[in-house]
């Protein structure tokens, strides 16, 4: 019984085998991640590959016409090293990237590949430079393409969102002056806040080095700004909650992609970030069939909660899988070696901007510069989660 | 000749040709396309930390002091050297890029040698490990310069700007704060690596095996005896900091101009303490170990590639079976009786030479 047993697995085996190699027209695309899985921000980089390898899993289990074939390389958020992955990722047959999580890598990594002709998709590299863009309208990288909203898009994306949800007309803007993601942010803004009809009442600054936060609420407070656009890193925002906190002053504070991880700052009482609105793309309590899947899914593989950066990669291979439907790459490209990559690169560029893709984090389209456009989503904090406001 | 001499003599002309036949076989490695695409992108990252493995030993090896911000000077070289070219690109619209290199490399050189007489002339007048604090301090504030630091260039000119950006419409940013050094166009080659890597040995043994060398090696073994016999110590310091600074400026603008962008994290405290590594694994005033060294401690984490997360967990377990096997004396003797054939060849050539004369 045992032996009849073993010869029928065998037989559907070699079946299951012959019925695999009928299908001649699929078509293995290599794929390289490349993200810092280790150093400093490695919390990035490890979110990033395993949201592209749960996407690569599904799209390999769906069986359609590409398959993914996963490369990992590890920048440790590093230049350098970021070409050293580079590189190490082409000789192991790479065609296309996704990545690099974090932005100046992303830029050294994306110049090298314009050169080469390898085609690009940031999950997360969030500078207007990972993209080519120099601030004077300059896009000299046509090979690189975004998931996530460029740093001063967000500026432009809040300022929407407030003006489109009726939040309220008198904001007060709190910005850290001496870095370049929170001016960047402040700067398009304030620029759309005009555009919008929308009120600046007050605005004021502080440093890295800044503890009290005293002037810039009261600032807020005397000329009765009915919402507070924080665009900054979570830790200044927390001080900022306090010290409103303590003046009982109880605006609606709007924050963007910095603010997430509010509610795991030490010492941080949380339930003063009730009510709390930040943009994001993601999170992972959303109820939506997509996120729900991916949430339970990645919790499954990977023991975590997944964060924004995950659902950027996730994304990521999915547009990859979409451009390359649309451009119709063909299994003679992905033979060719490096001709074969710069063919499947001009491919994949024209294609880019024809697509649209539903995602995790959003439905996306792109601009030749390779920013992309997609609902900007905000999260309110309810009870200790963030959960989106529909 | 005496022995001594011929010895030395014989140490510098393999070191030259080590580094020329790794040239040459490289070259016609790229030639013939047999080259990876990993180990060709590394050959000028490779180049630069040689030459500041060289000339930090030339501190710590030949003078005796302990400099901890080596990458300090390498970080004004890169900044230099970006906004030299860049200038020269956009404001002058110089085409040629080999001049273009050369020029960076020279002002990234000076910029650098500027540093070191300034951190020199207070800190090498006294003794004891000031000149590690002074150092490791001077790279901090470098770091911190630079990240509030914008220059750009407009219409022939350069601004340049500290903690606010004002700078006049349609400026191209050359580097742009915390975002560092932007849009390099990367002229840096192996060529010109190679021909940096030869100035340096050619500067540092010429300057080792010199009247001054003597003098800065007399002050590193014994300051009070040197200083009796009527040896100026600081000057003889400065010589050789001074030195090795212009060398890791030089270093510095050919590692910055290889890539398209420089930022302020890539010289930290870490990076300095690096090339320190590479000094130490090289072996203190050992000039081909520093060359040796600073290779193989570049190219041992790629090549540790497969070993993934765990890569730096193995090259911190080969950098000490390395330490332990270079200091082993049985393995030490077992490599002397290895190489006693080849070098009793050398000799008796030499002695043919010598006797013919």
């Amino acid at each position: 019984m045992k032996k009849m047993f073993a010869l029928m697995l065998a037989l559907a085996m070699m079946l299951a085998c012959t019925a695999a190699f009928a299908e001649d027209d699929v078509i293995t695309l290599k794929v390289a991640h490349i993200g810092p899985t280790t150093g400093a921000a490695a919390l990035y980089g490890q979110a990033t590959r395993n949201g592209a390898e749960l996407a690569a899993q599904e799209i390999n289990e769906m069986g359609g016409k590409y398959r993914i074939e996963m490369i990992n390389e590890d920048d440790e958020h590093n230049v350098e090293k970021a070409i050293n992955a580079y590189n190490a990722a082409l000789d192991a047959g790479a065609q296309m990237i996704v990545g690099n999580t974090t932005s100046k890598p992303c830029e050294a990594v994306g110049a090298q590949a314009m050169i080469d002709r390898v085609f690009m998709i940031t999950p997360s590299a969030s500078s207007e430079a990972a993209i080519g863009m120099d601030g004077n309208g300059d896009d000299s990288v046509d090979n690189v393409f975004q998931v996530c909203f460029t740093d001063p898009n967000q500026g432009a994306a809040s300022a929407q969102y407030i003006a489109g949800h009726a939040l309220g007309k008198k904001i007060a803007i709190i910005y850290n002056n001496a870095d370049v993601y929170s001016t960047g942010i402040r700067d398009t803004f304030v620029k759309e806040a005009a555009a919008l009809d929308l009120e600046i009442v007050s605005e004021t600054t502080f440093t890295d080095e800044t503890t009290d936060f005293t002037v810039q609420v009261a600032d807020a407070q005397n000329n009765g700004a009915e919402i507070v656009f924080l665009p900054m890193y979570y830790t200044p925002a927390s001080m900022i909650l306090q010290t409103a906190a303590a003046k009982e002053y109880k605006p609606v504070f709007f924050g963007v992609d910095g603010m997430d991880g509010i509610l795991d700052v030490e010492g941080f009482d949380t339930s003063l970030a009730e009510g709390v609105m930040l943009l994001t793309p993601f999170v992972a309590t959303g109820t939506d069939e997509k996120t729900v899947n991916f949430v339970t899914k990645y919790q499954a593989a990977y023991g975590v909660k997944p964060i924004q950066f995950a659902a950027d990669a996730y994304d990521a291979v999915y547009i990859l899988v979409a451009a390359a439907e649309k451009a119709g790459i063909t299994a003679e490209m992905t033979e060719k070696g490096d001709e074969g990559t710069a063919e499947i690169c001009e491919a994949l560029i024209a294609a880019m901007t024809e697509i649209q893709v539903e995602g995790l984090t959003g439905t996306m389209t792109w601009e030749a510069s390779g920013r992309v456009t997609k609902t900007p989503l905000a999260a309110t904090i309810v009870n200790g989660e963030y959960v989106f406001e529909n | 000749m005496t022995k001594a001499k011929r010895k030395r003599l014989i140490l510098n002309l393999v070191t030259f040709a080590l580094v020329i036949a790794a040239y040459i076989i490289l070259q016609s490695m790229i030639a013939g396309k047999s080259i990876s695409r990993s180990l060709r992108g590394q050959l000028v990252p490779i180049c630069a930390w040689i030459v500041m493995a060289v000339s930090l030993n030339l501190v710590i090896g030949f003078s005796g002091e302990l400099s901890l911000g080596h990458a300090g000077f390498m970080s004004v070289g890169a900044y230099t050297g970006a906004v030299v070219s860049g200038w020269l690109l956009h404001a002058q619209n110089m085409q040629d890029t080999t001049l273009r290199l050369v020029l960076a490399l020279a002002a990234g050189g000076v910029m650098a040698g500027v540093a070191g007489v300034l951190i020199g002339i207070p800190v090498l007048r006294l003794r004891g490990d000031y000149l590690a604090i002074v150092t490791l301090a001077f790279g901090e504030i470098i770091r911190s310069l630079v990240n509030v630091l914008y220059i750009g260039t407009a219409e022939g000119r350069l601004h340049l700007s500290f903690l606010n950006k004002e700078m006049p419409e349609g400026v191209q940013m050359l580097v742009d704060g915390a975002k560092g050094a932007v849009k390099i166009k990367p002229i840096a080659t192996f060529t010109a690596g190679f021909v940096l890597i030869l100035i340096t040995l050619v500067v540092v043994l010429n300057l080792v095996n010199s009247r001054a060398g003597r003098a800065i090696q007399a002050t590193r073994d014994n300051r009070i005896a040197a200083e009796s016999m009527g040896v100026p110590v600081t000057k003889y310091k400065m010589m050789a900091f001074v030195t090795a600074a212009v060398l890791a400026g030089m270093a510095g603008a050919l590692y910055g101009l290889n890539s398209s962008t420089v930022v302020p994290t890539q010289f930290t405290f870490n990076q300095s303490i690096n090339v320190l590594v590479f000094v130490v694994l090289g072996g203190l005033g050992n000039v081909l170990g520093s060359v040796i060294s600073a290779t193989f401690l570049t190219v041992l984490p790629e090549m540790l590639r497969e070993f993934s997360d765990y890569r730096m967990l193995v090259y911190a377990v080969v950098l000490i079976l390395v330490m332990i096997f270079t200091n082993n004396p049985t393995i030490r003797a077992f490599a002397d009786r290895l190489f006693a054939p080849l070098k009793q060849l050398f000799r008796g050539k030499k002695q043919a030479g010598g006797d013919a004369k």
